[in-house]
């Protein structure tokens, strides 16, 4: 079982942090491995999932989508209809639980798009504890409802101005505050990154994705799928959706990653495609890195898919060939967005709209008794007003 | 023995303290650095700490921040840091002199041609602050082996277990973090610093060195009293960068040099 005791996933993955935060990983783990055989904190994460979150989401057949690209059929994991509009609050439910079990007052998170913040602000306010979010003020300009949410809700959001001022800046404030504020902070690391136990953890949270997907495509189809189709910026969706069929060799699945504006560009978050191994953020994984080990800008239209490195069980996959991993555009991920919406009534998040790209363009090379399931992981209402402003007014 | 605990078994034979000083190297360009170290050396500084700036610096606060970012406007890299302390050795600087840096520079670079490099230039030690022991079983095997010091920190938080694995892991001396928190924080809590570092001697023989947010010649004076040294960074970055392109740079730094060398006795 991965990963190893250490934290690792092959040679990927461990704990790189400064030694301030070493026992409080170390706390972490020992909580989360206590819960985890605790049937009483199952019992508890299924009961917000069920009453709070609103799962299990549906499996949705997208009939009309199916139709249009002449292939494969198309199923849609709906995260976008869980609570707060995406996936994410899977994961916060879970840490949220276990810093009341560890007795710590305040939470802290980084947030990319946004939707992790909400989904942090969420569970914070639900549970009552104190919130502050960090966010790139790129970010905050692209996401400005999401912000506005997040306050609404009582979190403090912590602009971050330096670096890229996107999602890798956020995380570096994110650990400066738990360093700082360790005893009495928990830090809800919103992704299959960092150092371990979150990888594992997160992976297990969001494993909910996949398990309900699996008993869902059975109903419906009385098979396993061909093939699972999810978007990676740090992975979560991805892991969720993918984790349960890891021992099904039969299926497929395909990992989509931000392509910006093209490889040869150089503006994109295409780690798979460009990027080595390296250690960054507490963890040894892909990264966009250049020569000397700086790590390097990236872009994409999603905020939530615009960051260097990646999950590092991701990086273990990659190297096994066990999951394939791909890249869209920027300008295909639109045409996803605004397809999925005319044609199914779906407005998917910018992240997911990069998994329906892939997706347009993998159905058609398929025969019409192909399964595909689509983790569409967000919904796209935060996205509207920043769509509007690249697509305009038609 | 190499430098760093020949320096401070000197130091312990005449009753004083070691004072560490940490500069940006490159900051802003690096024949500033040049004139740093040996101003440094001059003054009364008895170790160099050289960080090497690293594009996501997450121990850091804003003033070592801003420090590496200018650093990397003058695209420094590891390679020209260790020639620059190749030239300095070649000059005559006697100071022991630590590389500090994020893992992810020297993986880059390769661990055992670091080793090789940074010994070989004159370097007598590294510093990782994102590199506990636990991940460091090859780092310290090609440290070891070409006689760099491996120095690993301690923190408020650690537990005994850890103080004891990072202690056996050390050599050179261990760098006890005064606080949670970044670098240039503020220190607000001295009596903590003085109740840890007997918890920590039970456990090692090496020196013992408190860094972290230590700004002024007070606190120096007092944390000298119970550690070995007194590691100061952010302070003297921030005096640096007040002062870079100003001919009054070098003196400035040797006075506030002298003055904390004083206070720490």
């Amino acid at each position: 079982m991965l990963p190893d005791s250490s934290g690792h996933f092959g040679i990927y993955g461990g704990k790189f942090v400064p030694e301030t935060l070493m026992p409080a990983l170390a706390e972490l783990e020992e909580v989360y491995s206590k819960a985890k055989a605790d049937p009483s904190f199952k019992e508890e994460f299924e009961y917000y999932l069920t009453k709070y979150v609103g799962r299990p989401t549906p499996l949705y057949f997208a009939g009309r989508l199916t139709k249009h690209l002449k292939g494969a059929r198309i199923y849609l994991k709906r995260e976008d209809l869980c609570h707060t509009g995406a996936h994410k609050i899977n994961n916060t439910i879970g840490q949220a639980i276990l810093t009341k079990r560890m007795g710590k007052h305040r939470v802290i998170a980084e947030t990319g798009a946004g939707q992790h913040g909400v989904a942090t602000a969420t569970v914070a306010a639900m549970f009552g504890l104190e919130c502050e979010i960090y966010m790139g003020t790129e970010d905050m300009a692209r996401q400005s409802l999401n912000v506005f949410r997040m306050k609404l809700l009582g979190a403090r959001v912590t602009p971050v101005d330096h670096g890229s001022r996107t999602l890798k800046d956020a995380i570096n404030e994110a650990m400066r505050d738990w360093t700082t504020h360790v005893r009495t902070t928990h830090y809800v690391l919103g992704s299959v990154l960092g150092a371990h136990p979150y990888p594992m953890m997160v992976r297990d949270f969001q494993s909910v994705i996949g398990r309900e997907a699996r008993g869902q495509i059975f109903e419906a189809e009385g098979r396993l799928p061909d093939c699972l189709v999810a978007c990676v910026g740090g992975g979560s969706n991805a892991i969720g959706l993918f984790y349960p069929f890891m021992d099904d060799p039969g299926v497929r699945m395909v990992g989509v990653e931000a392509g910006g504006l093209g490889i040869r560009t150089g503006r994109h978050a295409a780690r798979f495609a460009t990027g080595s191994a390296g250690i960054f953020q507490g963890t040894k994984t892909y990264l966009l890195q250049d020569r000397d080990g700086q790590v390097m800008v990236t872009h994409s239209v999603s905020a939530g898919l615009d960051y260097s490195a990646v999950g590092p069980e991701h990086s273990y996959y990659k190297d096994l060939k066990r999951v394939d991993y791909t890249y869209v555009t920027d300008k295909e991920a639109l045409k996803a967005f605004s397809l999925l919406s005319e044609i199914e009534g779906i407005m998917p998040a910018l992240e997911s709209a990069h998994a329906i790209a892939y997706t347009m363009k993998l159905a058609p090379s398929l025969p019409g008794d192909r399964v595909i399931i689509v983790n569409l992981s967000g919904r796209g209402d935060k996205d509207v007003q920043h769509v509007s402003e690249i697509i305009g007014d038609r | 023995m190499g430098r760093i605990g020949e320096t401070f078994k000197r130091l312990r034979n005449q009753g004083k303290k070691a004072l560490i000083t940490y500069i940006m190297a490159g900051d802003p360009d690096l024949s500033a650095t040049e004139a740093l170290i040996s101003t440094i050396e001059q003054a009364g500084g008895d170790i160099l700490e050289l960080g090497v700036p690293f594009s996501d610096p997450v121990a850091d606060g804003p003033a070592i921040q801003r420090a590496s970012e200018r650093a990397l406007q003058s695209k420094t890299t590891l390679r020209k840091v260790l020639a620059l302390v190749k030239k300095a050795r070649k000059d005559g600087a006697a100071i022991p002199v630590i590389i500090m840096t994020y893992y992810n520079i020297i993986f880059q670079y390769g661990i055992a041609r670091f080793s090789k490099d940074a010994a070989s230039s004159g370097v007598d030690g590294a510093i990782i602050p994102d590199l506990p022991p636990e991940e460091a079983a090859d780092f310290i095997k090609y440290a070891r082996s070409s006689g760099l010091d491996t120095i690993f920190l301690l923190a408020p938080t650690s537990t005994g277990e850890r103080i004891k694995r990072i202690a056996s892991s050390s050599t050179g001396f261990i760098y006890y973090v005064s606080m949670t928190g970044i670098t240039g924080a503020r220190l607000r809590n001295l009596s903590e610093i003085r109740e840890k570092i007997p918890g920590i001697r039970q456990h090692t023989d090496l020196p013992v060195a408190v860094g972290f947010g230590i700004s002024n010649e007070d606190d120096a004076k007092r944390i000298a009293k119970w550690a070995d040294g007194v590691i100061i960074g952010s302070a003297l970055v921030k005096l640096i960068e007040a002062n870079r392109g100003r001919r009054l740079l070098l003196p400035k730094v040797a006075g506030f040099i002298r003055a904390m060398k004083g206070a720490i006795g």
